[in-house]
């Protein structure tokens, strides 16, 4: 018996739908190789610090880059599980008479909130500051962490 | 100068730059943020480097190039897991190219708190000499 096959094609470069997709794809890679880096960039909460948030099985890491910024002009505090850092970073004055040829780096205040994804341990938040990166410590509750279950 | 104080802080990704020699190792590289200024005697520029040891920040100088790279060591331990990450981290790497001589020998470096600061004191001729008119 003679079977139909509407979608059969015996050509090569129409084996799938998605075979051409996936080339584009590629093509858009090299371009974007070739563009100097990744276009995408991560997505933020558009609030000074940027942080990044981590965690492993016994708390959460939140770092935040602030050059400059000295650890008495920082501000953090935490209330349930979240977690605030406000703060200034200044920039002295050079004095009366420099001319400046750049000027980038910037001087302000800041505060944020984050919100973390669990019960935290507020007594146990552990700060430091270091070459101008700050790194809190926030230990989970005891009944947040994960429990190791042993099958008998 | 403008009053800073009080002005808040702007979010702010750090630029991605394309370095002249390709990284052999793999990671973004990011252009730091600078203040350059001039006074009588010297040339100071400040730069943003966060992350960066002393041992890890390199400054080159050579036929009125200057060059900062800085690497960051990784600071995540390995059993831990993002949740999220705004911000990423990789090298530092700039170039400037200086009008004035250099006195290469009095060139002072000081990083602090992952700000660096340098001193480049202008060579004995380029600092400008105070010319005295006379009357007749």
């Amino acid at each position: 018996m003679f079977i139909r096959r509407p979608f059969y094609f015996s050509d090569e470069r129409f084996r799938s739908p998605f075979h051409e997709l996936e080339r584009m794809r590629q093509d858009m890679d090299r371009l974007m190789q070739g563009y100097g880096g990744r276009l995408f960039r991560p997505p933020t909460a558009g609030v000074f610090p940027l942080v990044n948030l981590t965690e492993d099985k016994d708390g959460y890491f939140v770092r935040a880059e602030l050059p400059g910024v000295k650890a008495d002009a920082l501000d953090i505090s935490a209330t349930g599980n979240t977690l605030s850092i406000g703060g200034e970073r200044k920039i002295a004055q050079e004095g009366e008479t420099v001319r400046y040829h750049r000027r980038e780096r910037e001087a302000g205040t800041f505060s944020r909130i984050i919100s973390l994804p669990g019960e935290v341990d507020a007594d146990k938040i552990n700060a430091e500051l270091k070459d101008g990166i700050l790194t809190i410590q926030i230990p989970k509750a005891e009944k947040a962490k994960p429990k190791q279950i042993s099958v008998k | 100068m403008a009053d800073t104080s009080g002005k808040e802080l702007q979010a702010k990704q750090k630029t991605e730059v394309n370095t002249p020699a390709e990284q052999t190792t793999p990671g973004a590289v990011f252009s730091p943020a600078v203040d350059i200024f001039e006074t009588e005697k010297d040339i100071q520029l400040l730069a943003d480097l966060p992350g960066v040891k002393s041992n890890d920040l390199k400054i080159d100088l050579r036929d009125n190039v200057l060059t900062l790279s800085g690497e960051v060591a990784p600071f995540e331990g390995s059993d831990e897991n993002d949740i999220f990450i705004e911000y990423e981290v990789g090298k530092y790497y700039r170039q400037f190219t200086l009008s004035e001589e250099i006195d290469q020998e009095k060139i002072e470096a000081e990083l602090k708190d992952g700000v660096l600061r340098l001193t480049l004191p202008k060579a004995e001729k380029a600092v400008p000499k105070k010319i005295a008119i006379k009357v007749a």
